[in-house]
Formats: C-alpha cells, sequence, structure tokens
C-alpha cells in the first residue's frame, strides 16, 4: 500500500482508466465554468461598481443570452448523462468467465470465501488479468464493498445477493473500504486487496489450510444434513439443473401465477423463506422453512452446491454429514451480545 | 453609507413628529414575546432559538474536526465520534438549515413584501414556532440521554433493530418539527394567495417571495413522507415490526427510498429561499432588476417540482437496477438546468448596474462563487459511472457542505446583515460585517476544497481513523474550519452590540425597493401604516426619489370597515 501523500488515488482496475478519464472531463467542465462565473463576478462588480459619475444603471434583457445559458447547460448534461451511462452499462454485466468470490459482510470485517473453500478475513487475495466476480451477503446492517483503486462499489444489503466485478490490472496491494456507514467499527472495517500475478494466485490458492472443504463440498455436507435431499428427488420439486432456469411459481394469493429465474436471491429466498414461492403443483406445506437455522454463508455454501447439480445429476444421501459440520454452524448473534463484544473491542 | 429619506407619511405609524412604537417597543414583557401574533416577532424568536442550534451544531462540527487533524482516533473514541457526526447532522439539518432562512427571514418578510399585515394564520405560525422547540426539544434530549449514532439519515436496518442509542426520541422530535415545517409552508401558500396588496399582481412578486413560495410547496407535499418514515422507524425499534428489517421479511432499501423523497426535496426547501435571497441582493446592490425575472420566477418552481423526482440518485449502488439508475441519472441532471439559469441570470444582474460591495453583497458573490461549484460537484454525483466511486466518499461530503453551508448559511448571512437594519432599526459595524464575510469565504473553501481530493483519493465519510496518507488533507480542512469557525462567531459579536449601541438605520439605508423598504425601521405591528398600494413591477430600478413621490399615489385609507368602498378606492388608484 502506497502510504505516501498523493492527490490521485492508484489505478489499478481496467475500469479505473475510463472513470479517470471521465472525471478529468467533469473536472475541464467544472474548472471551466466556476472560473467564468468568478470570473464575471469579479470584472462586473470592479467595471460597475458604484461611485461618483458613473453611468447611472441601465436596464438589460436579452433572450439570446437567456438561450444560449439554458441550451449549452443542456448539451453538456446530455454529453455527461451518456458518457456516465456508458460506463455504467458497461460495468453492469460481469463476463461470463469471472471468477467467482463469495463475501460475507458482518460487523465489522469482511469474510471472504474462494470456491475451493479457502477463507480470507478482510483480505481479498485475486490474480491479476481475470475479471472477478463478488457474490456478497451481509450478516446484520448494511454495508458497501469499496476498492477506490478499483474505482468500484457496491452495497451489501442483508436479505439479500449483491454482485461486484472487477477486472484487476495492476499487481499490488489496495486498500479496502467500508463505505456505508455499519456502526461502531465502521473506520475499523477495513481490509487489503491483493493482487497476485496468475502463478502466484495459483500457488496461493492451492495452499489451503487443513480442514478447508470447498463450498460445493460444504453445501453438499449441508444438504445431506439437513434432509433435503429426501423431498427434492422424490415428492418435491428436483434440483437437477435449477440453477439459471425458469420456474412458474405461486406467489401472494394461491392462483396468481408468476415466471422468476432460479438464481442466487430466488434459491436464497426459497431456503430461508419457504413459503414465498411455491413452485407450480407443489404443496405449500411440505418444505419447512430454515431461517434461523443457516447462517448466510451456509445458505451461499449450499447454492454452490445446488450450481453444480447439472441436469443428468444424480440427487441422493450418498454424502454422509461429516460430523464436524454442526461445528461450523455458530449460532445467529443476539443483539444483546453483539453489542457487548462491540464494547470490548478496542480500536487500535 | 447612503440614506435615502422615504417619505414620512408613508413610514411613520403615527403622525409625523411623534415617534410610534415599532414591533420592537410595543411591550417588553416575556410574555408579550412568548405568546405574539405578530409575525415578525415570532420570526425574532426563530432566529433566537435556531441561532442557539446552530452553535450547538457548529459546536459538534468543531469535535470532530480536531479528531480528524490525526489518523488515529485519538481525540475521542469511535462511539463519541459516530454520536458527534450524527448530531452535527441532525441539528444542521433538520433545526438549522430546512427552517433557516423560511422561518426567519421569511416569517419576517414574506407579509411586508406583498404589503400584508400579517401572515394568514398568526396563530398557526405561533403553533409552528412552539412545535418546532418541542422538536428540539425531544432531540436535544436524545443527544443528552446518551446520544445517537445513526448518522443523520438514519439508514435501517442499522437504526431501526442494532442501534443501541437514542434512535426513537431523536425521530420523534423530527417528527414533531415536521408539523412546523408544514404548518410554516401552508402559512406561507395561503398567504401569498390571499393577503397581496392591491395592485401586487404575480409577477410583481419579489423573487424572495417565488421562491419562498415554491419551497412552501415542497414543505407541504414532501414533510409528511419523512414523517411518516421517521414514525415507521420508532414503531420497528419498539415493537419489531419487519417494515425495514431484512430479518423480519422487511425491506432496508425501502427505507431509503421513502427517507431520500423527502430528504432531496428537502435540499431545495433549503435553498429555494436562499435562491430568494440572493435575487433580493443582486438587484438591491446593482440598482437594477433581476436579470430575466419571470425566468428565474419560473426556474424556482421547475427546481421545486423536479426536485420530488430525483431521489433515485442516492440509491446508485444500492443494487438499484441499471435501468431505475439512468432515469435517475437523467433527471438528476434536469435539476441542473434551471440552477444554472438563475446562476448565470444573478451574475449577468450586475451588468451595466450600479454595484456596491457591502456586507450582504459580499455574501451574494460569495455565494455565487461556492455555490457555482457545489452545483457543478453535484453533476459528478448524477452521472451514475461516477457516482458508483464517488459514493459515500467525502466527495459528497466537500458537495452537500458547498451547496448547503455555501449556497443556504452566505444566502442566510447575507440576508440577515441586509434586513438587519429593518429588523432592529440599526446599523452594523460595516468593517466587521466585511471581515466576517471574507473570513467565511476563505475558511470555508479551505475547509471543504481539500474534502474533494480526499473523496476521489477514496476517503469514505464517518471514519472517525484513516489511512495516513489522507492526513495532508485532513490537517488543511480542520484549519480551514477554524477559520471559518471565527467568521461565524463575529457576527455573534458585532450584531448584537449594534442591536444595543449601533447607529440608527434609517428606514432604507440601502436605498432598495421593495415594500418593506417603505415601511419605518423596525416597522410599527400592523407594518404599514396604511394599506399600500402597488403600481409598479418590483425592483424598478432606478429608485425614485421618494421626495418626488406623492403619498396619495401609493396609499388608500384602510381605516375604513367598509369592505366595498375600500376596493372602489383600491380601483381607482390602480386605474
Amino acid at each position: 500500500m502506497d502510504k505516501s501523500f498523493s492527490l490521485w488515488p492508484t489505478q489499478a482496475s481496467k475500469q479505473a482508466l475510463h472513470v479517470d478519464l471521465f472525471y478529468i472531463f467533469m473536472l475541464a467542465v467544472t474548472a471551466f465554468f466556476t472560473l467564468l462565473i468568478a470570473g464575471l463576478v469579479v470584472f462586473f462588480a470592479v467595471k460597475y461598481r458604484r461611485r461618483e459619475g458613473a453611468p447611472p444603471p441601465e436596464k438589460f434583457e436579452n433572450v439570446k443570452l437567456e438561450l444560449v445559458w439554458t441550451i449549452v447547460p443542456l448539451l453538456i448534461s446530455v454529453v455527461m448523462f451518456v458518457w456516465g451511462a456508458k460506463l455504467v452499462v458497461a460495468s453492469s454485466k460481469p463476463p461470463e468467465n469471472a471468477l467467482e468470490i463469495h463475501v460475507i459482510g458482518k460487523q465489522w470485517m469482511w469474510h471472504v470465501q474462494h470456491s475451493n473453500g479457502r477463507r480470507e478475513i478482510n483480505e481479498l487475495t485475486v490474480p491479476v488479468g481475470r475479471p472477478v466476480k463478488l457474490t456478497m451477503q451481509s450478516q446484520d446492517v448494511i454495508h458497501s464493498f469499496f476498492i477506490p483503486a478499483f474505482r468500484c462499489k457496491q452495497d451489501v444489503v442483508p436479505g439479500r445477493f449483491s454482485y461486484l466485478w472487477f477486472e484487476p490490472s495492476e499487481p499490488g496491494e489496495y486498500h479496502l473500504f467500508c463505505a456505508e456507514y455499519c456502526g461502531l467499527q465502521h473506520s475499523g472495517m477495513i481490509g487489503k486487496v491483493k493482487v497476485l500475478p496468475q502463478a502466484d494466485y495459483e500457488r496461493w490458492l492451492s495452499m489451503s489450510p487443513a480442514g478447508e472443504e470447498s463450498m460445493q463440498v460444504a453445501g453438499a455436507k449441508l444438504f445431506s444434513q439437513y434432509g433435503c435431499a429426501t423431498c427434492h428427488s422424490q415428492q418435491g420439486p428436483s434440483m437437477a439443473g435449477l440453477y439459471g432456469s425458469e420456474r412458474v411459481v405461486w406467489s401472494g394469493t394461491p392462483d396468481k401465477e408468476q415466471k422468476v429465474i432460479a438464481d442466487d436471491n430466488y434459491l436464497r429466498e426459497s431456503i430461508l423463506y419457504s413459503k414465498a414461492k411455491i413452485v407450480k403443483g407443489y404443496s405449500p406445506a411440505l418444505m419447512p422453512t430454515f431461517q434461523g437455522l443457516l447462517t448466510e454463508e451456509n445458505v451461499s455454501q449450499l447454492i454452490a452446491y445446488i450450481k453444480t447439480v447439472g441436469k443428468d445429476a444424480k440427487l441422493g444421501n450418498e454424502m454422509t454429514p461429516g460430523g464436524r459440520m454442526q461445528d461450523l454452524l455458530p449460532p445467529r448473534p443476539e443483539m444483546k451480545s453483539r453489542n457487548s463484544d462491540s464494547e470490548k473491542r478496542d480500536y487500535k | 453609507m447612503t440614506t435615502i429619506p422615504v417619505n414620512p407619511e408613508l413610514t411613520s405609524p403615527l403622525p409625523l413628529g411623534r415617534k410610534g412604537p415599532s414591533y420592537l417597543d410595543i411591550s417588553f414583557t416575556v410574555k408579550s414575546w412568548l405568546l405574539t401574533l405578530d409575525h415578525k416577532r415570532i420570526a425574532i424568536l426563530y432566529l433566537l432559538s435556531m441561532t442557539a442550534l446552530f452553535i450547538v451544531g457548529g459546536a459538534f462540527a468543531t469535535m470532530m474536526r480536531l479528531e480528524l487533524t490525526t489518523p488515529q482516533g485519538d481525540f475521542v473514541k469511535a462511539e463519541a465520534y459516530n454520536k458527534l457526526f450524527t448530531m452535527h447532522g441532525v441539528t444542521m439539518v433538520f433545526f438549522f438549515l430546512i427552517p433557516s432562512v423560511p422561518a426567519t427571514l421569511g416569517n419576517f418578510l414574506v407579509p411586508l413584501m406583498i404589503g400584508a399585515r400579517d401572515l394568514a394564520f398568526p396563530r398557526i405560525n405561533l403553533a409552528s414556532w412552539y412545535l418546532f422547540i418541542i422538536g428540539a426539544a425531544f432531540t436535544l434530549a436524545a443527544m443528552f440521554a446518551g446520544g445517537v449514532d445513526t448518522g443523520w439519515t438514519f439508514y435501517t436496518p442499522y437504526s431501526s433493530v442494532y442501534s443501541n442509542s437514542q434512535v426513537a426520541l431523536a425521530v420523534v422530535g423530527i417528527f414533531i418539527t415536521g408539523f412546523s415545517s408544514v404548518l410554516t409552508g401552508l402559512n406561507f401558500i395561503v398567504t401569498v394567495h390571499k393577503m397581496r396588496a392591491p395592485g401586487m399582481t404575480w409577477f410583481r412578486l419579489p423573487l424572495f417571495i417565488w421562491s419562498n413560495y415554491a419551497a412552501a410547496l415542497i414543505m407541504v407535499l414532501g414533510t409528511p413522507v419523512i414523517s411518516i418514515t421517521m414514525v415507521l422507524v420508532a414503531v420497528e425499534r419498539l415493537f419489531g415490526v419487519g417494515i425495514f428489517d431484512p430479518a423480519n421479511g422487511g425491506d432496508p432499501v425501502l427505507f431509503q427510498h421513502m427517507f431520500w423523497f423527502y430528504s432531496h426535496p428537502a435540499v431545495y426547501i433549503m435553498v429555494l429561499p436562499a435562491f430568494g435571497v440572493i435575487s433580493e441582493l443582486m438587484a438591491a446592490f446593482s440598482r437594477k432588476p433581476v436579470f430575466g425575472y419571470k425566468v428565474v420566477a419560473f426556474a424556482s418552481l421547475a427546481i421545486a417540482l423536479l426536485s420530488f423526482v430525483v431521489w433515485g440518485h442516492h440509491l446508485f449502488t444500492t443494487g438499484q437496477s441499471v435501468y431505475a439508475a439512468l432515469v435517475f441519472s437523467v433527471l438528476s441532471f434536469l435539476v441542473g438546468i434551471p440552477t444554472a439559469i438563475k446562476v448565470f441570470n444573478w451574475t449577468f444582474t450586475m451588468y451595466k448596474g450600479s454595484v456596491s460591495l457591502e456586507t450582504p453583497m459580499l455574501f451574494a458573490l460569495g455565494f455565487l462563487g461556492i455555490f457555482t461549484l457545489g452545483g457543478l460537484t453535484g453533476l459528478f454525483l448524477a452521472a451514475v459511472g461516477l457516482d458508483i466511486h464517488l459514493h459515500d466518499t467525502y466527495f459528497v461530503v466537500a458537495h452537500f457542505h458547498y451547496v448547503m453551508v455555501g449556497g443556504v448559511v452566505l444566502a442566510f448571512m447575507g440576508g440577515l446583515h441586509y434586513w438587519w437594519p429593518k429588523i432592529t432599526g440599526r446599523m452594523y459595524n460595516e468593517f466587521w460585517g466585511k471581515m466576517s464575510a471574507i473570513l467565511i469565504f476563505f475558511g470555508f473553501n479551505l475547509t471543504f476544497f481539500p474534502q474533494f481530493i480526499l473523496g476521489y483519493l477514496g476517503m469514505p465519510r464517518r471514519y472517525y481513523a484513516y489511512a495516513s496518507e489522507f492526513q495532508v488533507l485532513n490537517i488543511l480542512s480542520s484549519a480551514g474550519a477554524s477559520i471559518l469557525a471565527s467568521g461565524y462567531l463575529l457576527p455573534g459579536i458585532y450584531l448584537a452590540y449594534s442591536f444595543v449601541k449601533g447607529p440608527k438605520a434609517g428606514d432604507n439605508p440601502w436605498g432598495a425597493k421593495g415594500l418593506e423598504w417603505q415601511t419605518s425601521s423596525p416597522p410599527p405591528v400592523e407594518n404599514f401604516k396604511k394599506m399600500p398600494i402597488v403600481t409598479e413591477d418590483c425592483y424598478n430600478y432606478p429608485l425614485v426619489d421618494p421626495h418626488d413621490l406623492q403619498p396619495e399615489d401609493r396609499l388608500i385609507d384602510s381605516t375604513t370597515k367598509d369592505d366595498d368602498k375600500l376596493k372602489e378606492q383600491v380601483k381607482d388608484k390602480l386605474s
């Protein structure tokens, strides 16, 4: 991390250059108009100052002038809007080949899990030159994942998945901030983004400490542990090829049909609030709700597992529940304890 | 100081040669102040209470800037800092910026400027001050009972579930104050519609009236939304219903929609009346009509209407759909157009004018510079691609201080200095006035300009400890804040001195147009001795020598109780 004083943030992602160019354009427009107004104010104040023998004030109206300063700002606004819109449209969809990493924000740390199971706290290690897609959740309040050097930011809102993608272009270490005020240690919820060359990254990823299992395996174990397969292979809807497919569901009033795509948020909702959207043809009473039983991390793992289940997959009980899986489930923190914790934690 | 005498017939509440009581000297008892129905006295009540709250909010800001001179949190701990910025924001936004210009200057001037004896509902006006005080008391109580640590935006679910501070008390205070705002707005709307003096047509209204009218529309239409939102937060905290808490099936982003649906228009409740002040100042100190009067008037209404459809630009990073973001982005740019028109029109008001740089004008010119930069940096945030990076950083902090402090506080100070001789009948020390304007201008820019750079560098807002490379700019900012603070303290001293010992100002010390300058300083209780009738457009400079005026040209005998007779008189005069 460069600790020296600078007037311009480091550029370390492909997107940063585009944002900076737009910023420079905006700066130029701002400087021009600010200096224009300031210049006119000073010039008029001196030239037309009240003094003995100065000509009396004259009425002055000029429609053409008014049209100019209505239309010119309008045109400049159009340019700004289109440029800004292009930037956001270009960055709205992550590329297909993006490396997916899971992030959970909680008071007050960033919890990162790579697909092979490797975990990091307040650090995010990514390879250079490859698009990275973050799938993020919050365990408590709204956080915001912000990497200034990449010029990207995304709120992490509890109760739904949010996504962020970027393509690091320079190896190095960069700030990772929480940008949305999230309580006592908001300023302490910071971390590092480490961008490694591809080979170093592969080596780093493979050096997973013992005992960490991939998200899919953890998900499969949960699937088995909670007996999901019992229904979802027989009387319930099958998980095979489910992810990304279109589902016809009942929602709200029982005779209202609705089409949804089975994406992360749909799966999350169906796991935690199983009665929200019932697949057409199934009884709403069948599936229990898992709210309070599963952590956000568990939900991510389950979804990671469901994603891997192809159309021809066999679903069943072949995965024996590991004894230590239960230990992985932390109790949902109570409000009281969270606050007493926070008091104990002394910043720096 | 040129003092242009005004025809004594017009100004003196009593026959020439006898000094009649002004609204200030009619009675000196505490009761006569606390139960007054006179809009001018109520304006003074607001002025005093809001000055006190401004000092409270300013003290919090001072402590924050002290804390931020070093990267480590060594002056106060995290908890204290979080409470400081929350209370600074809550006090300044809800108890100073929103009511400042309308409740003080507006209350004092709206009836005077349109030639009315009072506002339409004097009792409601007094009630709105009491509601303001009760609301402020609740919120201050929350501060003294341990403070609030949610930020003035009260984002859920932090505020509704997680925060262990006095959120409920504070939001109840804001809820109550909301009524005060609605009532003031209602009073202004009815007054402007129904109480204008004969001949005061819509297009003869001073621009200060237009802009307060536009702001009043937003107050009446927008404030109930924030009130409901605040009640919902309190209900969720106290009873745990799942409106905003996702753990109970609520939606935390719903809060942000509701909050900004009011709080973005609220920005214009703050700046529109300030715009009105600037229009008056530019005209008076250039001795010229405001350039493009009608365009400026309509721009106020356009801003008021557009302000209701741009709230989504506060939610660009919440995961809002790209299409929604683009719509809010384009609408946000549209608000910039009427604002740009106003800035150019004010600037060109000086063109071929007779410009004098007295204290109020210095504030107005400072406003033009600062507000221009504040407005233009708003475009950075309206541009969705750029806002993603800038959102929730110090760039935003700098931007809204340029708009709020640069726009509202400078205009408020300018207006206070301009109408001070009318309000008190006395003149302040011009040297110290100018000194204050200059200190505030430079102190302000030194405080907030570095924050634009900090923001682009990536320093998030609401951090009490920060990465060490941000320190240089933070020190500059804190140094600026100390200059700014001294600039604010000065007027407190010389204005108080002027009130007691200042030289008599005369009725129209600036040689300005406008009905408020046609009555004595300070005005009599009934504002005008006789009902004025208006026979010319506002800002119809150059000023006619008042000695040439025939009193009967401008006055009718309003002492008669017979309405028909009155109407006839008016008709005669106007024809």
